[in-house]
């Protein structure tokens, strides 16, 4: 049994690549955690897709024992967070699980969009917070001027921040002394009856589901009877332990303890983040308040481009869903594509991980559609339906009016961008709510809808002010606009899997630059193609592509014949990566492509 | 009833590999080599004739064209040993063609009477450019004055030659070509190779164009008015296009190239060369190690200078003779088509490209037209059997 004064949880928050995960790599490390051969960099970031973009995408918890100045052995558990704005949630719900945080600031940047999002969240979960200042080690670092810009732009006292390059090693000792000095220790009743937060949970293969769990009060031992108090389901306990970061089976957890169950549970559906976990016998009274469920707020098309993976698609989909609540997703069949799924997701990097996933795992080549958002359209018989996809808006004469998302964004940036982003926040339908300074950098609060942003707003954002600016964003609310559904025809028949809702004053806008884009989109065939964009029958932009007017091997003769002949046959069979339209053959970046707006 | 390739009839094809360097967008099987033993390599060529002619018998010969590499490197005692082995082998027709390709130097020029009084009969000489900062750009040796010397040294002994031009060059305009295409046209003799440059991976030019370089080559509509422009001048001058890069004057019509675009049977002697044999009524694709040193050392070892053979099935046919027929005006005979195919061509695919003007049917044959030429290779891949 631990001590619970001996006890520190903490999670390490940041903007995006401040160096959360490598500020674990040395924690662990210098409390020699892990052994120095099974070292490596951003060790808890284990998924594949993690290592390859050098992100963290899945919290994780890992249990190091520290030697503390005062000659006392402290258990130190420490979450490590995603930084990536689609992830906050999974931030905001390991924060719940600890009474304190390290925020961790690149002293050679300073503060940034999800710096402040983060702080947010540890205020609002009543966090101890104690300012890192990481990368001292860059010649570029300047901590005093990042510890005052803490001060003016978050509002939190600076002066014991730690300088610390997680590079280096500088500054870890200090990190881990402040950790137990400056942290609180939790609170609990050893003897209360069992109060346990489920934090996450997720499928191994070997052990099936393993849920990650804070007790509060009482004791957790292996082989007690469990209750998870919000679908009332009970288990056995088969196992119990903790992450250091490989998971060690211990016999018990206490108060202030966080480490994993595992209970014979067969899906990750059947446990719910935020839920309290009490014994089946002499449960506790109240449970906990839980958490706000993730939402996807992203909507797309996953389409085999070979029509007959559609089923090797659906298992695919279905295992990954196995493993991440918050991505949804229901069959769809589309004119021009054929079946699939639309999906949900958390925003458009989440997007991206769960296709290449499906991409690379089940080795299934995909179409996606243009990204959407769920409008709310009201019917003039008074009722309302949720929209998912442009393809299945209702026909104007029965809709009364739309809705659509909006959302609160905080953008960061750099004096002399500044101009560049309100342009471009203005051009998105922006209403400007706040525009405040902290020395050189601007802070710009922007209402907008989300539709606008969901696909390229951050690419933009990144070339027009060269990487300076970041980007944190929080949903706020459904208003009403003038939006309408905009089709494209090519070669005079619709593509329903290219409708978008567009707002009726930038529809011709909209149109204007889809239909240039196709054309450079779809190679020329050996006939002219017209590509229209059209609002109910009336047709907004047109572009004409003319007939393919060179394709014809210079030399051959008997020597290369069997070889021109080997050329020919492939890239017949490359076609068959398009999707056929008629006679129009569409190349599948197309779909994503023609949105795409280089205003 | 007369077997397929003899709507072809027969040839010889003899490649020499070596050339003095190589020029950077050349993807042929061309090698630079500090020293060539000529006696052995005419053995070698001669050893081959022999073991070919043992199994094809023997039956008229159309044709001999010696191709490249830079058959111009050869001594003329080399060519000549490779005409007496071929004279004694088959019987040789009346009209034969025999066709040296030469690079333009003075040093190779200097070589042409020999050649001609070994059986050549035609030259086709690679000039490639009519300005010398173009043919540095494509990586030549000869300036444009040696190659008109080289030009004039041949219609001295030749009644049949025949240059080649490179065009669609970085940065060439569409009135740079036509004024360089008109002064070809005022040299030319009887035939003329008009060839878009075309990038092949592997090359030099392949390279750097892959790692983004290589700028101011033109685009599909520029080239496709330079194609167009080829055809009107070239018309108006008398040298009709007979294939898509190939013109002549009337009756001036290569006959060894022939053979490959109307499906008939070729031997194929030398590194990397190819074949298409006709025995016993089975058609054969063959074919010759690459490298200039297996194949010598295999034919001088072993007696046999092939790679293992590959018998062509009914598709393989039936598709080789569209891609290739279809490139000549006169189109491919359907009848035959389907005798080699086995099954009728995809007439819905014809419809469909008559439709939009690309091809005709005459006389039961289908033809390119004028404007399904300069996009042949989208109507082939619409044909294809496979
Ligand atoms: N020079 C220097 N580089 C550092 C330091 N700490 C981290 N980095 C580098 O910064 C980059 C991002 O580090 P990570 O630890 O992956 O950052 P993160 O905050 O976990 O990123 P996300 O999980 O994607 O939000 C990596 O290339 C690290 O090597 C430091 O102290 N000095
Ligand atoms: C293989 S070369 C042999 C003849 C000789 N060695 C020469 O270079 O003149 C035959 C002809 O093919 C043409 N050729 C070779 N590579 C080409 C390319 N990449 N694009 C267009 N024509 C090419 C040139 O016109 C050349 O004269
Ligand atoms: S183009 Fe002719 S000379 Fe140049 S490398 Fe090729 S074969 Fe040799
Ligand atoms: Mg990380």
């Amino acid at each position: 049994m631990t001590d619970l004064s001996k006890i520190r949880n903490f999670s390490i928050v940041a903007h995006i690549d401040h160096g959360k995960s490598t500020l674990a790599d040395r924690l662990i490390q210098e409390t020699g955690t892990v052994k120095e051969r099974d070292m490596q960099a951003q060790l808890l970031d284990t998924m594949d897709i993690e290592r390859e973009r050098g992100i963290t995408i899945k919290a994780n918890t890992v249990r190091i024992d520290y030697k503390a100045d005062d000659g006392e052995t402290y258990i130190l558990n420490l979450i490590d967070t995603p930084g990536h704005v689609d992830f906050a949630y999974e931030v905001s719900r390991s924060m719940r699980a600890v009474e304190g945080s390290l925020l961790v600031v690149d002293s050679s940047q300073g503060v940034e969009a999800q710096t402040l999002a983060n702080v947010y969240h540890a205020i609002e979960a009543d966090h101890e917070i104690v300012p890192v200042l990481n990368k001292i080690d860059l010649p570029a670092s300047e901590p005093d001027r990042v510890a005052e810009q803490i001060e003016d732009v978050i509002g939190i006292d600076a002066t014991g921040a730690i300088l610390v390059s997680a590079k280096t090693g500088e500054g870890i000792h200090e990190t881990l002394e402040a950790i137990v000095n400056e942290l609180p220790a939790p609170k609990g009743d050893r003897d209360a009856p069992l109060k346990a937060m489920l934090v996450d949970s997720w499928y191994d293969a070997y052990l099936g589901v393993i849920v990650l769990v804070r007790i509060i009060d009482g004791v957790l031992k292996k082989g007690d009877r469990i209750r998870m108090m919000h679908t009332n389901a009970t288990y056995p306990v088969d196992r119990i332990g903790v992450f250091r970061p490989q998971m060690e089976q211990i016999d018990e957890l206490g108060p202030g303890e966080i480490g994993f169950l595992t209970a014979s549970i067969k899906q990750v559906r059947d446990t719910r983040v935020g839920d309290t976990i009490t014994h089946e016998k002499k449960g506790c009274a109240e449970a906990l308040p839980g958490f706000k469920p993730a939402q996807p707020v992203v909507f797309c098309g996953l389409f085999p481009v070979d029509n007959a993976e559609f089923e090797d698609l659906r298992e695919a989909i279905s295992k990954l869903s196995l493993n991440d609540a918050s991505f949804s997703s229901e069959m769809e069949t589309s004119a021009a594509l054929g079946f699939g799924f639309r999906c949900g997701f958390l925003g458009l990097l989440h997007l991206e991980v769960i296709r290449d996933r499906l991409e690379r795992e089940y080795d299934i080549d995909l179409i996606t559609t243009a990204p959407s958002v769920i409008y709310h359209v009201y019917l003039r018989d008074g009722s309302m339906m949720e929209l998912h996809n442009p393809a299945d808006m209702p026909d104007m004469s029965l809709v009364d009016h739309l809705e659509e998302p909006r959302i609160k964004a905080t953008i960061l940036v750099p004096d002399e961008y500044l101009g560049d982003v309100l342009k471009l926040c203005q051009d998105r339908r922006g209403i400007q709510i706040d525009l405040t300074y902290a020395g050189s950098r601007a802070m710009v609060v922007y209402d907008l809808p989300l539709n606008e942003v969901v696909f390229d707003f951050y690419d933009r954002l990144k070339s027009v002010t060269k990487g300076y600016a970041s980007f944190d964003y929080t949903i706020e609310d459904y208003r009403e606009d003038r939006l309408v559904k905009m089709s494209i025809l090519v070669n005079e028949e619709p593509v329903d899997a290219l409708s978008t809702m567009v707002h009726q004053d930038r529809a011709e806008a909209r149109g204007r630059a889809m239909v240039e884009k196709l054309k450079d989109l779809i190679p020329r065939h050996m006939f002219k193609i017209p590509i229209q964009a059209a609002i109910g029958g009336r047709v907004i932009a047109r572009e004409t592509l003319s007939a393919m007017r060179k394709d014809v091997t210079a030399k051959c003769y008997g020597g290369d014949a069997t070889r021109k002949k080997k050329l020919l046959e492939k890239q017949k069979k490359g076609k068959k990566k398009m999707r056929q339209f008629g006679r129009v053959e569409i190349p599948q970046s197309a779909f994503i492509s023609a949105l795409k707006m280089d205003d | 009833m007369p077997e397929d390739w003899q709507q072809g009839g027969f040839g010889l094809y003899i490649h020499w590999p070596f050339c003095l360097s190589k020029c950077p967008y050349c993807d042929f099987n061309s090698h630079v080599a500090a020293e060539i033993d000529q006696q052995k390599w005419a053995q070698a060529y001669v050893s081959e004739i022999g073991r070919i002619a043992a199994e094809t018998g023997s039956k008229p010969l159309k044709s001999v064209f010696f191709g490249g590499g830079t058959p111009s490197l050869m001594l003329p005692e080399t060519v000549e040993a490779i005409l007496s082995k071929v004279r004694e082998c088959w019987t040789l027709s009346n009209d034969i063609e025999i066709t040296l390709e030469a690079n333009p130097t003075s040093v190779e020029a200097s070589r042409f009477a020999g050649y001609k009084d070994a059986g050549v009969n035609r030259v086709s000489i690679g000039i490639q450019a009519l300005n010398d900062p173009d043919l540095r750009r494509l990586g030549r040796l000869h300036t444009v004055a040696e190659a008109r010397a080289a030009f004039d040294t041949a219609t001295n002994l030749f009644d049949r030659i025949n240059f080649d031009l490179i065009y669609a060059r970085q940065d060439q305009t569409l009135p740079e070509w036509r004024a360089e295409l008109t002064e070809a046209l005022n040299m030319a003799a009887d035939h003329l190779s008009l060839y878009q440059l075309t990038i092949e991976s592997g090359t030099a030019f392949g390279t750097r164009h892959a790692a983004g370089g290589l700028h101011g080559l033109p685009q599909e509509d520029l080239a496709a008015d330079m194609y167009e422009l080829t055809q009107e001048l070239t018309a108006a001058a008398g040298f009709e296009a007979y294939e898509i890069s190939n013109h002549a004057k009337s009756g001036s019509q290569s006959r060894h190239n022939l053979i490959y675009w109307h499906a008939g049977d070729y031997a194929g002697i030398g590194p990397g060369a190819h074949g298409r044999l006709t025995l016993d009524g089975v058609r054969y694709a063959t074919e010759c190690p690459k490298s200039p040193q297996s194949w010598l050392e295999s034919v001088l070892k072993t007696g046999n200078g092939e790679l293992p053979r590959q018998a062509q099935s009914a598709n393989e046919r039936a598709d080789e003779y569209l891609m290739m027929g279809l490139r000549v005006t006169d189109g491919i005979d359907l009848l035959r088509y389907e005798n080699l195919a086995g099954k009728q061509i995809k007439y819905n695919s014809i419809n469909m490209l008559s439709n939009y003007d690309l091809v005709t049917l005459q006389d039961n044959r289908l033809i390119a037209t004028p404007q399904g030429r300069p996009v042949l290779n989208a109507i082939i891949k619409e044909l294809l059997a496979e």
